[in-house]
């Protein structure tokens, strides 16, 4: 193997990996739900409590200064993160689902027509296909489906140009990384296919911020959106990213205060984006605690984060696939370091629940993608997701606590 | 060991031989149990008798083995039972599992105890039985 370990030199820095779980050490597959945090975004929401805390955008005092400059710079450290423009693209949310569910309300349910086609992936998380149903119903628009075939999960992307010249889609919203499958899509040909027909994009980049450069200007999506939690960063913080001629267009998601210019009794005019769609005090540690998990995301490199999860992923597809009955799902190779799987008839809960007592923490469910695991004709898969400190050792472990449970259960 | 107390021989036994599996076609009426948390999804056919009896039971199951072992051994314990002994059962049961409720007269269904040590799997342990009572009130089909 010519990758180098990124466990070696970074798995102390999270403090939370070493505990035993039922009298043996942890072994955390659970990435794809959420990454653990390295001690810099714990020591720094810390500190950030502890010197700098008070409102932001408020208050003339010190700490409200302070709080106010850590805020907007996280701001602009994501925006750097993303190779976005400019900073004022960059809005703060609680999440990918709340970034999705601001795109769906305020951009589409403003611009679709009834008629409209919203076009999506059968792969979608739920928060990437929920927010569209309800808003076409609301609008009258329509959703279309990239469909999905096979265990390998596989996308006839050649059927793309056809879809958009056949049908009036208006926005096209896709997972960058499947969070069951471990496929990648190919987002930067999605989108210019899309923009050769006029359409908008958002890449729901949830599995893929903390794992590979992400590049908003060379994937020229329209929007994009990410979780805090899944990639080092603290709960309760997302990102959406909008390109600015979009945002400034776009009416508030909610409104309070932050987020407008003068009210009156009677009415209000709205902020400029990003504060337009910041209703409300933010999640500023939040925030702040983001920025520096990005930091540490740039500091590992996240070129070797791409690396490390490639060869876990195809290791561990590889190793799993050797187990009897072993039904792995998604590509081949070129995966990311996500592995879906079903082990004999043995039931994904009781799986869990078996790896568990051995350590082992998995995902074991539908990981909210109910229509694809029922189009694979099951109701639940287990899961197994790896990230920058996974060991070889642990993976061991995994494989062997697949066989014991076989046994178990057999 | 609690993961042995929680899976029993009797346990795994049900879940990989389950007991009266299988549809009822009507005038059997049918309910079904839903776990939206997991996608677990049971379905419990009842046929009672003249007298109101439950005559026969059947059931089918996507789920875990807690699910399917706990709807496979009810329908053994309510199998010949009124509709309202069957409910009492029910509440029993569940009692057992909530409220450190008595045992008693529970048979083997006291084989789920280890649920009690495993909360997030209190759902599976009485999915099927929600079926049950759906089944009684439920309408034929
Ligand atoms: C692909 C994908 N999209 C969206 C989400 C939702 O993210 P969050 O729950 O952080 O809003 C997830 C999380 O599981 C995901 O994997």
């Amino acid at each position: 193997m010519t990758v180098p370990s990124l466990a070696e030199r970074f798995r102390a820095d999270f403090p939370i990996l070493d505990q035993t779980v039922n009298g043996h050490p942890l072994v955390y597959l659970d990435n794809a739900a959420s990454t653990q945090r390295p001690t810099s975004v714990i020591n720094e929401l810390s500190r950030y409590y502890r010197h700098d805390h008070a409102n932001v955008h408020r208050g003339l005092h010190a700490l409200s200064t302070r709080a106010t400059a850590l805020y907007e710079n996280a701001r602009q450290r994501v925006a750097t993160f993303l190779n976005a423009e400019d900073p004022e693209s960059i809005v703060f949310t609680r999440g990918t689902t709340e970034s999705i569910n601001l795109v769906a309300s305020s951009w589409a349910g403003n611009e679709l027509k009834p008629g409209d086609g919203i076009l999506l992936t059968q792969m979608e998380h739920h928060a990437n296909l929920i927010p569209w149903q309800i808003v076409a119903r609301r609008v009258g628009a329509r959703l279309y489906f990239l469909t999905v075939t096979g265990d390998e999960g596989e996308i006839d992307w050649s059927q793309l140009d056809t879809i958009f010249t056949d049908n009036p889609i208006r926005i096209v919203a896709l997972t960058h990384i499947s969070n069951s499958l471990g496929r990648i899509n190919p987002v930067a040909e999605v989108c210019r296919t899309a923009h050769k027909h006029g359409a908008v994009t958002l890449i729901d980049a949830a599995q893929s911020a903390g794992h590979m450069p992400l590049d908003v200007r060379a994937i020229d999506c329209d929007f994009l959106a990410f979780s805090g939690h899944k990639c080092c960063g603290p709960t309760g913080i997302g990102i959406l990213y909008g390109r600015k001629s979009l945002l400034e267009k776009m009416e508030p998601y909610q409104t309070g205060g932050e987020m407008i210019v003068s009210v009156t009794f009677e009415g209000a005019e709205w902020k400029p984006p990003p504060h337009r769609f910041e209703a409300g005090t933010p999640h500023i540690a939040g925030a702040i605690g983001l920025a520096t998990a990005l930091d540490y995301l740039d500091q590992v490199g996240r070129n070797s984060i791409q690396e490390n999860d490639h060869h876990f992923g195809n290791i561990a597809a590889t190793r799993l696939r050797e187990i009897p009955d072993l039904r792995v799902f998604g590509p081949l190779d070129e995966r990311a370091g996500i592995v879906s799987f079903q082990l004999g008839k043995i039931h994904a809960h009781d799986l869990v629940a078996f790896a568990d007592q051995h350590g082992v923490a998995l995902r074991g469910g539908h990981h909210c993608n109910q229509p694809l695991v029922r189009k694979l004709g099951l109701h639940a898969t287990a899961r197994a997701s790896f990230y920058l400190y996974n060991t070889e050792s642990e993976l061991d472990r995994l494989v062997a606590v697949l066989h014991s449970a076989a046994k178990y259960f057999g | 060991m609690d993961f042995d107390e929680l899976y029993q021989e009797i346990i795994l036994d049900h879940s990989k031989r389950p007991r009266n599996s299988g549809v009822l076609p009507p005038p059997a009426t049918r309910g079904s149990g839903y776990n939206p948390a997991c996608g677990d999804e049971v379905t419990v056919f009842v046929l009672k008798s003249a007298e109101g009896k439950i005559e026969t039971i059947s059931f089918q199951a996507q789920a875990c083995a807690i699910c399917t072992a706990s709807t496979s051994l009810m329908t053994l314990q309510v199998k010949g039972t009124t509709q309202e002994q069957a409910l009492e059962i029910q509440r029993h049961f569940i009692d057992f599992l909530t409220k450190d409720g008595s045992s008693e007269g529970l048979g083997h269904l006291r084989a789920l105890a280890g649920v009690k040590k495993f909360p997030q799997r209190l759902k599976c342990a009485t999915l099927g039985w929600h079926a049950l009572e759906a089944a009684l009130k439920g309408d034929a089909g």
